[in-house]
């Protein structure tokens, strides 16, 4: 289990209110899709992902990157117990979606970097520790149940 | 690999931070030391708080380095020749260190430049870096 401090909390809470899901779910899932081309194997499903204004433009992309957003509430809501939280997620990206688990930084890294260009000087290099911590627990409880 | 467009673009991006380099190179490396406290251990003859003479002239070396770089990306290999050797023989950094800094410096552009650094320029750019620390770590064994 993760120890948090107060700082550390309230930090991940106070980014996680200034990410309209709207727009950085849609943005993150494109710039992984973008960034890291091989990372379509998951998505045969979305249509059109050949070129960046495809990737950018497609309506399934949008949606299913407010979808993975979405479920970061979760984690923000139960930053003590995220590996529980996520134990059926990371049993589906496993069993069924069958997703290597690298895959999970590089977005998490999109994220990052999508959240950054909104935040700007908001995201100072603590800010961006405490995010990333964050994250990486996100990482590892979606990998939990992988074996 | 780097699509002529992708070049054009890198160069133009590295020309606009080199008035900035200071600024950009320092900022990356507090992400790093902030979010990776093992890199810290290379910097120990240092005074790397932030905005140190030290942090701020040698975050200005690096972006100078990658902004030089970018000004002819086909001619890496000659360009940093010098840095190469300093690296294998002298630094003797860990390249993994090269990806955690990368990253940061993605941040540290992606705080800059806000919406400015879109998916595309963000793709090339985490191309360039690679392929900047790729060659950087070539003489290392």
């Amino acid at each position: 289990m993760v120890k948090w401090t107060d700082q550390e909390r309230s930090t991940v809470r106070a980014v996680w209110e200034q990410i309209n899901i709207d727009e950085v779910g849609p943005e993150a899932l494109a710039r992984v899709l973008i960034v890291y081309p091989w990372t379509e194997r998951y998505f045969g499903s979305l249509g059109e992902l050949f070129t960046a204004s495809a990737v950018l433009n497609n309506a399934k992309v949008a949606a299913h990157g407010r979808v993975v957003l979405r479920a970061l509430d979760e984690a923000v809501k139960n930053m003590d117990n995220i590996e529980d939280t996520y134990a059926a997620l990371s049993q589906l990206h496993y069993e069924k979606l069958h997703v290597d688990p690298d895959n999970f930084r590089l977005l998490a890294d999109c994220i990052t970097i999508t959240v950054a260009c909104k935040l700007r000087s908001a995201m100072g290099p603590q800010v961006q520790a405490t995010w990333q911590k964050f994250l990486s627990a996100v990482v590892d409880a979606l990998q939990s149940q992988y074996h | 690999m780097l699509s002529t467009k992708e070049k054009e673009l890198i160069a133009q991006i590295w020309e606009r931070l080199t008035p900035v380099a200071e600024d950009i190179g320092s900022d990356a490396l507090l992400r790093m030391f902030a979010s990776y406290p093992g890199t810290k251990t290379y910097f120990s003859h240092l005074d790397i708080s932030a905005r140190s003479a030290h942090l701020l002239s040698h975050g200005k070396k690096i972006v100078l380095a990658i902004a030089e770089g970018a000004r002819d990306i086909s001619q890496l290999t000659v360009t940093l020749a010098p840095l190469q050797t300093l690296h294998a023989y002298q630094l003797r950094i860990d390249p993994t260190n090269f990806k955690l800094f990368s990253h940061c410096m993605l941040v540290t552009l992606a705080c800059h430049m806000g919406d400015d650094f879109t998916p595309v320029a963000h793709a090339a750019i985490d191309k360039y870096l690679s392929a900047f620390a790729a060659v950087l770590a070539e003489k290392y064994r």
